[in-house]
């Protein structure tokens, strides 16, 4: 066995299958706002144009994974091929030469992800990504140390650094949402400062209270929900950070610009009091 | 009105085909863990393939309705029965207003799915009606359900009113030829969708899961590979609703390049550090780095989605070709067979009623 279906193409960007119904567009090989900046044009282009049968385009550090539905792409394109039959135009539906001589059957010859790798070789031709994406920026509350951040002494220690160093430290910085995921709402955020890194906890906290701020290596992120979880916690934001009932149902998106703000524990209490959703 | 739990089963919870257009948002898909068995049902039932369905898990319900019904038991075999009469799965039933539907050990499989003409009504969360656990969120108030809980139905489709209407008179004729002074408590009908339709479930618990090659399959040794075809993997107690976790021969890998996450999906083999496979079901995460040996054929998930713990599973492996036409076919003979039940019953209406 071995891999199936790799293309190269515009933008060094490569195509492989996630499961019968998805593409998954790789363009490039680290983590860096470069790369994602790409990947963010790519992943809202087409949220704006979506291909006929996508069902979404989801956004990760390197990549933008296509989801569609076979059957769709299948109809969508067995519609294109009859008209296209009926004009006499040779070459004009959507799979192309790739679909030559497919017959009606469904599932002979028609390959829907084919046909889908195809539509998105021919964005990516047309797409120029290196245009800037456009981005937000969010600022977050937190009450760092004490209660709400049990590993701020930790971190600092680790460090070299008191506690107010690395609150100055971890505030100072603007950090990249690359991507949410693990739990609904949870920011994979770039841009920490190697000078307050910290590993991860040996044995994980059975329960990480939600809003919690956590420092794993260099990254840093933000628990929307109580979770098991290893990063070492240094404060807490009163911020909801995933609410099922809003639309969008999260604060932050991949893309956006996060910066941190110190808060005391009386402006916290107040923030998380006026929260609408509880 | 509707229908009321009289007692929960071991995880019961309301699903439909699942949450999209929100992975960008870490919000997982979820939905029925058995796709083919949730759309057969509300075919049968004369919903839309994609209504909402009680999932039933293990050890099942007892449900009682509070009005008269057409439903359809599709998936596991949970030993559905009405007052002890054993309840038909894979059809179409009509079900008379204060009956009691009891499921109970699984017999074969694991996951049961009972669909109601109407489909369950419960308020969408971003676009679905599945229950997300973890979050707590969609579905029944966002969790598992409970005694006393009450379920009201939707309205029946056009087709599901006179496919209620036809059994019901086909109840009330049988019990006037039997002299019964009252009509009974269900009517299904003489056929049901064919085994030859449904997937390839493993009765005995001992499943063929067919798959091919994930990314990072290059970067396990020659003798993992091997092994990954060889031997069969024991489905661990610690598997859920989120995946199941497998025991095997170690997978051993040779040195990684780190790796940096993407998305994952639904029949994702992954195998973290210990060698251990884990395969991701429905309600998975939306992003993993665990290097990603397989991917399940979409076809035969449904064949994962009914093994319980201690069940095992072969992998076999195909080509991702073949995986694709496979699942074309596959839907092509669900429209055939969303066909044929429009026809057959529309034929039993013409015998019956003129």
């Amino acid at each position: 066995m071995h891999q199936n279906h790799q293309e190269r193409l515009s933008h060094g960007a490569e195509l492989y299958p996630l499961g019968e119904q998805a593409v998954v567009v790789k363009l490039g090989d680290q983590i860096n706002p470069g790369i994602h900046n790409k990947v963010m044009q790519l992943a809202e282009h087409l949220a704006e144009h979506p291909l006929p049968g996508m069902v979404e385009a989801v956004p990760a550090y390197t990549t933008v994974t296509v989801y569609f539905d076979s059957a769709a792409v299948y109809r969508y394109w067995r519609k294109s091929a009859a008209r296209s039959m009926s004009e006499g135009t040779a070459d004009s539906t959507p799979g192309g030469a790739a679909n030559a001589g497919a017959s009606g059957e469904m599932g002979a010859v028609m390959s829907p992800y084919r046909t889908v790798c195809q539509w998105l070789r021919s964005r990516l031709d047309s797409l120029g990504l290196d245009r800037e994406a456009r981005r937000r920026t969010v600022e977050i509350p937190v009450c760092y140390g004490g209660e709400y951040g049990p590993d701020l002494e930790f971190v600092a220690r680790h460090n070299g650094l008191d506690a107010e160093e690395v609150i100055r430290i971890h505030t100072a910085g603007e950090y990249l949402v690359y991507m949410i995921g693990f739990t609904p709402g949870f920011p994979y955020l770039g841009g920490l400062s190697a000078r307050i890194a910290a590993p991860r906890l040996e044995k994980p906290r059975f329960k990480v209270p939600g809003g919690s701020v956590g420092i794993a290596g260099r990254q840093t992120g933000i628990y929307p929900l109580t979770a098991p979880g290893g990063w070492r916690l240094i404060g807490r934001t009163p911020l909801s950070l995933f609410t099922p009932a809003l639309d969008p149902p999260c604060l932050l998106r991949p893309g956006d610009a996060v910066t941190f703000k110190a808060i005391s524990r009386e402006e916290y209490e107040r923030l998380r009091e006026e929260r609408p959703w509880g | 009105m509707g229908l009321k739990i009289v007692k929960a089963g071991l995880l019961t919870t309301v699903q439909d085909l699942g949450r999209f257009g929100y992975q960008k948002y870490g919000v997982p898909v979820g939905g029925a863990m058995d796709e083919f068995a949730l759309r057969t049902a509300n075919i049968l039932a004369g919903n839309d393939e994609c209504s909402p369905v009680l999932e039933m898990t293990m050890d099942g319900p007892v449900v009682a309705f509070q009005q008269d019904a057409l439903i359809a038991v599709c998936g596991g075999d949970l030993a559905p029965s009405l007052d002890g009469i054993p309840l038909p799965m894979w059809r179409p039933v009509w079900i008379k207003r204060g009956s009691v539907l009891s499921f109970g050990r699984a017999v074969h499989g694991c996951r049961a799915y009972l669909a109601i003409a109407g489909g369950f009504s419960v308020p969408p969360v971003m676009n679905s009606r599945s229950t997300h656990l973890y979050a707590a969120f969609g579905g029944y108030e966002g969790r598992e359900l409970r005694a006393g809980d009450v379920l009201p139905a939707g309205e029946p489709s056009p087709s599901a009113k006179k496919w209620m209407d036809l059994l019901r008179a086909i109840a009330d004729q049988q019990h006037k030829q039997a002299g019964a002074l009252e009509s009974g408590k269900m009517q299904s009908v003489s056929w049901a969708v064919s085994g030859t339709f449904r997937p390839r479930y493993a009765l005995t618990g001992r499943a063929v899961v067919r798959v091919f090659a994930g990314r990072e399959y290059g970067l396990f040794d020659p003798a993992a590979r091997e092994a990954f075809f060889h031997y069969p993997f024991i489905v661990l107690p610690q598997s859920d609703r989120m995946g199941y976790r497998l025991r095997g021969p170690v997978l051993q890998r040779g040195e990684l390049p780190e790796m940096i996450s993407e998305t994952v999906t639904m029949g994702t083999v992954q195998v973290p550090p210990d060698g251990q496979p884990l395969i991701l079901m429905a309600d998975r995460q939306t992003t993993g780095g665990y290097p990603r040996i397989a991917q399940a054929a979409a076809v035969d998930l449904p064949v994962l989605a009914q093994l319980k713990p201690g069940d095992t599973v072969q992998f076999q492996e195909i080509s991702f070709a073949e995986a694709e036409a496979l699942l074309l076919a596959r839907e092509e003979s669900m429209r055939l067979m969303k066909q044929a039940v429009k026809m057959v019953m529309e034929r039993m209406r013409s015998d019956v009623l003129d």
